[in-house]
């Protein structure tokens, strides 16, 4: 149901049945290992290539997420996904293994949530008994796209990201327990001028905030009712931005619930300049961390809120610059 | 030994201005060697490159300076023996080896080796 | 107050772009300017080393020997590449493995090791010069000015 000029609030409360989450051998040694259902030492997946490598953590995420649910795949109405490949090959074939009616996205590192989103919506309106929201990310397919090739010797500047290897899927359907969704904000594409494809936690920032305060005025929610804010992934520089940009705009927000998924899944002592990046980051982070958090009891009400980076290697070299995107979706228990 | 010592310091001070290309002019790095390059191919038309390798050795043909400074080399010479059209046939002739060998082993080196990320 | 290079930002933009450059983490000049210094002249020095073998040991004189000292670079370099140890090096000397011919090399060597997955032909073939490109163009380009200018002024200055 729409609330205000571009919210949903989810009357109907569609259930996390369950979720998936996969990573590789860098997250295996970060702090959220336990989080993960699936974790690989070899970031190859024993495939031919990283592409490959990565529709597999796909696939592996969503049945896993469906099994975790004690559903069948044919019974789920609607597949939602995206990914950061070209033409986001990584979603549509591992559609093809799975089989499932397939919605395809793209909202770079906020397709997380631009996929949990419209999965909610069409849950809640009736429109789907069952919808699975997924998304991934490969750091050697990403680099290869959108950088340089990854034995290549360039110097990353201390404003770069590391893209995290891993897919996160949810399942979402009408059920009694567990967290629900209760309501969305699509956030509008912002663009602040900035073109610097190693500084995107910058040239993010903005559209998080715009989508907090659409949030925080559609729902006519006190953002302080939320026991955690996260973003998705604007890393140790976006997020300060952010942080200066809420104070900036005057807007009422619990700074010490303020938290960044990019910033959450790797240690001080891994060598990932700003932070992590990649649709993965808020997947698995949310999928995986918090919900579990969420389950133990920790957190009652959390507002994910994944934003996106939406350049293309073309558009930078054609000196353009960077527009982005938020989305922001709240799950309570 | 001098020379030696020479390589590393114009060796390092030409990779030094490359750094600070990158650093300070925020050049990426294919814009900063091709500075580099095209500065070379300028100083060694000048004839101004090859006393500088006279004087630092490795210091000064190592980096991708003396790249563009033995294509000029390479034309300038070829032309004065045939004229014009030696500018087109001489280019390559000193860097032949530079650039073969790199992509020689390339090839070699995908046929053997995996991305390690 | 608005520049010229933000001649199309709104002053919003604009605005926005100066807190974003006051958060932004100063890259660490001196530093990367140490590092790159000492390890771009390490590697002359390693050529220079090369330099000496070959006209001490092998029959090559001061000028030929920088064929085989060259070569000698490239693999080392290409063989660092295939081992997944030259992007360590890089990300710690930045300059002072992208300015010398060792940096070629790894452009070559690591755009031919990722698109092996895309075939030899298409893939390696196709992408061998991604990189490496714009420094053998530029390259071809600026000696084929800087001859022809060279050459016409020769020739005026004869006649």
């Amino acid at each position: 149901m729409l609330k205000g000029h571009q919210s949903w609030v989810f009357n109907s409360r569609p259930a996390v049945l369950a979720c998936g989450t996969v990573g590789g051998p860098f997250e295996a040694q970060g702090p959220l290992a336990e989080d993960f259902d699936i974790l690989h030492d070899d970031m190859w997946l024993g495939q031919e290539s990283f592409e490959k490598a990565e529709r597999k953590m796909l696939e592996e995420a969503c049945e896993k997420a469906v099994e975790k649910a004690g559903q069948k795949g044919a019974d789920v109405n609607f597949h939602l996904s995206g990914d950061l490949m070209n033409q986001i090959i990584s979603s549509s074939f591992a559609a093809r293994t799975l089989g499932i009616p397939y919605l395809g996205l793209f909202g770079a590192c906020s397709t997380a949530m631009e996929s949990l989103a419209l999965a909610a919506q069409l849950v809640d309106s009736g429109a789907a008994r069952m919808a699975l929201a997924s998304t991934s990310s490969h750091n050697g397919s990403a680099e290869k796209q959108f950088r340089y090739p990854t034995e290549y010797g360039a110097q990353k500047p201390p404003t770069a990201q590391w893209t995290v290897t891993g897919a996160g899927a949810a399942l979402l359907g009408a059920g009694e327990e567990g967290p629900r969704v209760t309501s969305a904000t699509i956030g509008r594409v912002v663009d602040m001028g900035l073109s610097d494809p190693f500084n995107m936690g910058a040239a993010m920032a903005p559209a998080a905030v715009d989508t907090l305060k659409a949030h925080a005025r559609d729902l006519e929610v006190d953002l302080f009712s939320y026991d955690l804010i996260a973003t998705g992934d604007l890393g140790r520089v976006g997020h300060e931005i952010a942080k200066d940009l809420i104070e900036e705009k005057k807007l009422p927000f619990p700074k010490e619930r303020f938290m960044d998924c990019g910033l959450l899944i790797y240690d001080k002592t891994q060598p990932v300049h700003a932070g992590a990046s990649g649709c993965a980051c808020s997947a698995v982070v949310t999928f995986g961390h918090l919900i579990n958090r969420m389950k133990r009891g920790e957190l009652k009400k959390i507002l994910a809120v994944a934003t996106g980076a939406l350049l293309s290697p073309l558009s930078y070299q054609q000196k353009e610059s960077i527009p982005c995107i938020a989305y922001a979706v709240s799950i309570e228990i | 030994m001098e020379k030696f010592i020479l390589a590393f310091l114009v060796g390092g001070g030409i990779c030094l201005i490359g750094q600070l290309l990158m650093d300070l002019l925020r050049l990426t790095p294919a814009h900063t060697t091709v500075s580099l390059v095209v500065a070379g191919a300028v100083l060694g038309g000048l004839g101004l490159y090859e006393p500088l390798i006279k004087f630092a050795g490795a210091g000064a043909s190592v980096p991708i300076s003396s790249f563009g400074n033995a294509l000029v080399q390479g034309a300038i010479t070829e032309s004065e023996r045939t004229g014009l059209i030696g500018i087109l046939t001489g280019i390559f002739e000193v860097t032949s080896a530079g650039i073969s060998a790199a992509l020689i082993f390339s090839f070699m080196a995908a046929l053997i080796f995996k991305p390690k990320g | 107050m608005s520049s010229k290079k933000n001649k199309y930002l709104s002053p919003e933009q604009q605005k926005y772009q100066l807190i974003a450059q006051a958060r932004e983490p100063q890259r660490p000049v001196l530093l990367n300017s140490i590092r790159a210094f000492v390890v771009g002249g390490l590697i002359c020095v390693l050529g220079q080393f090369f330099q000496f073998i070959y006209t001490t040991y092998f029959n090559f004189t001061e000028v030929s020997a920088s064929n085989p000292t060259v070569s000698s670079l490239v693999i080392l370099a290409v063989l660092m590449t295939g081992l997944g140890l030259y992007d360590h090096l890089a990300q710690y000397a930045g300059g002072g493995t992208i300015v010398p011919v060792t940096g070629f090399a790894n452009t070559m060597a690591s755009s031919a090791i990722e698109h092996r997955s895309e075939g030899f032909v298409l893939g390696v073939g196709g992408n061998m010069f991604k990189i490496a490109g714009p420094v053998i163009t530029y390259g071809v380009f600026s000696a084929f000015v800087v001859a022809i200018i060279r050459f016409i002024i020769l020739e005026l200055g004869g006649m």
